[in-house]
C-alpha cells in the first residue's frame, strides 16, 4: 500500500517539475477561449483558429520564437502577464493607458470600437443613453464594462460575465436586454451563431486598437513590432484580414 | 422557445472532453498522493504530546480546512509567483492546492483514525515489550487505517470534485473543457449534462474500488 503511494507521488511530483522545466524553453502565448473571429475553437480539431492565431503564428516565425498556445478567461490573461506566467497574450486585447502600466504592448494591429447587440425584434434599444436601467451584458475586465459604468446613471443592471459566450447565452435567453461589447466580435455573433435572433444596432463607441500584450520589460516588444509592420508591408497582413473580416477599410 | 435535448451536440462533445479527463485524474490523484503524506505527517504531529509539534500542525489544518480552495488555488497561481519571483505552471499550482487542501483534511482523518483505537491496544503492545514505535506501527496504525478508509475515501472524491474548480487558473481539466466547447457551440445544456456523466464514471468507479478494499480489509481481520 505505502509503495504504491510513494510512486504515484514520486510520479506526480517528476510530472509537474517536468512541465515546468519544458515550458521554460518556448515562449507561453495566452489567448481567449472564443472571441469570434479573433479566436475560437474548431470544433473538428479542437485547435484554436481565428484571426489572432493566425497573427501570432506569423509574428512568431518572423520574429524568430517558438510558442505554447493557452486558453484562459480574458479576466485572468493580464494578471497572468503581471505574474510572469504567461509571456505574450493575444486575445483582442485593447491598448489602454491603465493596462499599458502593467504590461508592454506591441503596436497597434487592429482598430476596433464599442457596439450594442440586442435581441432582434426589440425596439426600445437604439444607443448607449436607451440602456440606462436596463439590464445589460458585458465581460469582466473589459473596456466595455468600463465604459458603460462611467457612462450610464444607473448601472445597476450591468452584470460582467467572465466569457463572451455566457453573456450571449444570456441575451438570446432573455436574462439581460442587450450586450455591450467589441464591435467586430458582436458583430461576428450576429451574422453566424446569433443570426435571426439578434443583431447589431447604434454606433461604433469608444474607437479603440488592439495590440499584442507582452510581459513588462519583455525583450520581444521590438522583435513583434518588427514583424507586425513587415506583415504589413508585403501584404500579408492584408490577406489574413480579409479572410477573416472582409475587404480591408480605407486607410484614415 | 422549446427545448430540445440535442442528443447529436453531446456525441459530438465526447472527444474534446475526453481530452480533460487525464488532467482532471492527474491533478486529484496526483495532489491526493502529497495529500495522503501531508495528512499522515501533519496528522500524527497534531497528536503529539509536544506543543511545538502540535501546534504547527494545528496551524495547518486550521488554514486550509478554513479557507476556500477556490481562493487557495487563485493565491497559489496569482500570489505565489510575486513572492518566489518566477511562474508557477498551472498544473502544479493545481496538484499543489489540491495536496494542501486534502493534506489538511486528511490530518484530521488520521487524527481520528489513530485516537479512535483504544488505549488498551498500546498498553497491551507496551507491556509485550515492544517499543513505543514499534507498537504504533504495528499494533495501532494498522488498525486505525483500516477505520480511515471510508473517510479517506469520501476526501478522494470531494478532491476529485474540487478539480472543477481550477477552470479558473486555465488547466484544461474536464469543466474547463466544456467551458470552451461551449464558449464556441452554445451548447450548455448537452456539454455540462455529459461533463456531469464523466464525473460520475470517475467517482463512481472510485467507489466501487473503495467498497472492494474495504471487504478485502474487513476479511482480513
Amino acid at each position: 500500500m505505502t509503495k504504491t503511494w510513494l510512486k504515484t507521488l514520486g510520479a506526480a511530483v517528476a510530472l509537474s517539475v517536468s512541465t515546468t522545466a519544458l515550458s521554460a524553453e518556448p515562449l507561453r502565448v495566452a489567448t481567449d477561449p472564443s472571441f469570434v473571429p479573433f479566436e475560437m475553437m474548431d470544433q473538428e480539431t479542437g485547435e484554436m483558429i481565428g484571426f489572432d492565431m493566425e497573427i501570432i503564428a506569423e509574428v512568431a516565425k518572423r520574429a524568430g520564437f517558438e510558442y505554447d498556445l493557452n486558453t484562459m478567461d480574458f479576466n485572468g490573461i493580464i494578471p497572468a502577464l503581471q505574474t510572469g506566467n504567461v509571456d505574450i497574450a493575444i486575445a483582442g486585447i485593447t491598448i489602454t493607458d491603465e493596462r499599458e502600466e502593467i504590461v508592454d504592448f506591441s503596436d497597434p494591429y487592429y482598430d476596433s470600437g464599442l457596439r450594442i447587440l440586442k435581441r432582434s425584434g426589440d425596439d426600445s434599444i437604439s444607443e448607449v443613453a436607451d440602456l440606462d436601467g436596463k439590464k445589460i451584458g458585458t465581460k469582466i475586465g473589459s473596456t466595455s464594462y468600463d465604459y458603460l459604468v462611467k457612462n450610464l446613471e444607473n448601472n445597476d443592471g450591468v452584470t460582467p460575465y467572465p466569457g463572451s459566450s455566457d453573456m450571449y447565452m444570456a441575451l438570446m435567453q432573455g436574462s439581460v436586454d442587450a450586450v455591450f461589447y467589441d464591435a467586430p466580435n458582436v458583430g461576428y455573433f450576429a451574422r453566424t451563431k446569433g443570426e435571426g435572433q439578434v443583431e447589431t444596432v447604434g454606433e461604433l463607441y469608444e474607437g479603440q486598437q488592439y495590440g499584442i500584450a507582452l510581459k513588462n520589460g519583455s525583450e520581444w516588444v521590438d522583435e513583434v513590432n518588427e514583424a507586425l509592420a513587415s506583415m504589413k508591408d508585403d501584404g500579408t497582413y492584408e490577406t489574413i484580414y480579409e479572410k477573416w473580416f472582409g475587404p480591408m477599410p480605407d486607410a484614415k | 422557445m422549446e427545448f430540445q435535448f440535442d442528443w447529436q451536440a453531446a456525441i459530438d462533445s465526447i472527444p474534446y472532453l475526453l481530452k480533460g479527463v487525464p488532467y482532471t485524474l492527474l491533478i486529484s490523484f496526483g495532489g491526493l498522493a502529497i495529500g495522503f503524506a501531508l495528512g499522515i505527517f501533519f496528522g500524527l504531529l497534531s497528536i503529539n504530546k509536544k506543543w511545538f509539534l502540535r501546534w504547527p500542525a494545528t496551524i495547518y489544518i486550521e488554514i486550509f480546512r478554513g479557507t476556500p480552495i477556490l481562493v487557495q488555488v487563485l493565491f497559489i497561481f496569482y500570489g505565489l509567483p510575486d513572492l518566489i519571483g518566477g511562474p508557477i505552471d498551472p498544473l502544479a499550482a493545481g496538484i499543489a492546492a489540491i495536496a494542501l487542501n486534502s493534506g489538511a483534511y486528511i490530518s484530521e482523518v488520521v487524527r481520528g483514525g489513530v485516537q479512535s483505537i483504544d488505549k488498551g491496544q498500546s498498553e497491551a503492545g507496551l507491556s509485550l515489550g515492544l517499543s513505543r514505535p514499534q507498537t504504533f506501527w504495528s499494533i495501532v496504525w494498522p488498525q486505525a487505517f483500516r477505520r480511515m478508509i471510508p473517510p479517506l475515501g469520501n476526501q478522494a472524491i470531494v478532491s476529485i470534485k474540487d478539480t472543477s474548480l481550477f477552470s479558473v487558473i486555465g488547466v484544461g481539466e474536464l469543466v474547463r473543457q466544456g467551458q470552451v466547447y461551449i464558449a464556441n457551440t452554445f451548447t450548455a445544456f448537452e456539454v455540462y449534462f455529459v461533463v456531469a456523466i464523466m464525473y460520475l464514471c470517475i467517482t463512481l468507479s472510485l467507489s466501487l474500488l473503495l467498497r472492494f478494499a474495504e471487504r478485502r480489509g474487513l476479511a482480513s481481520t
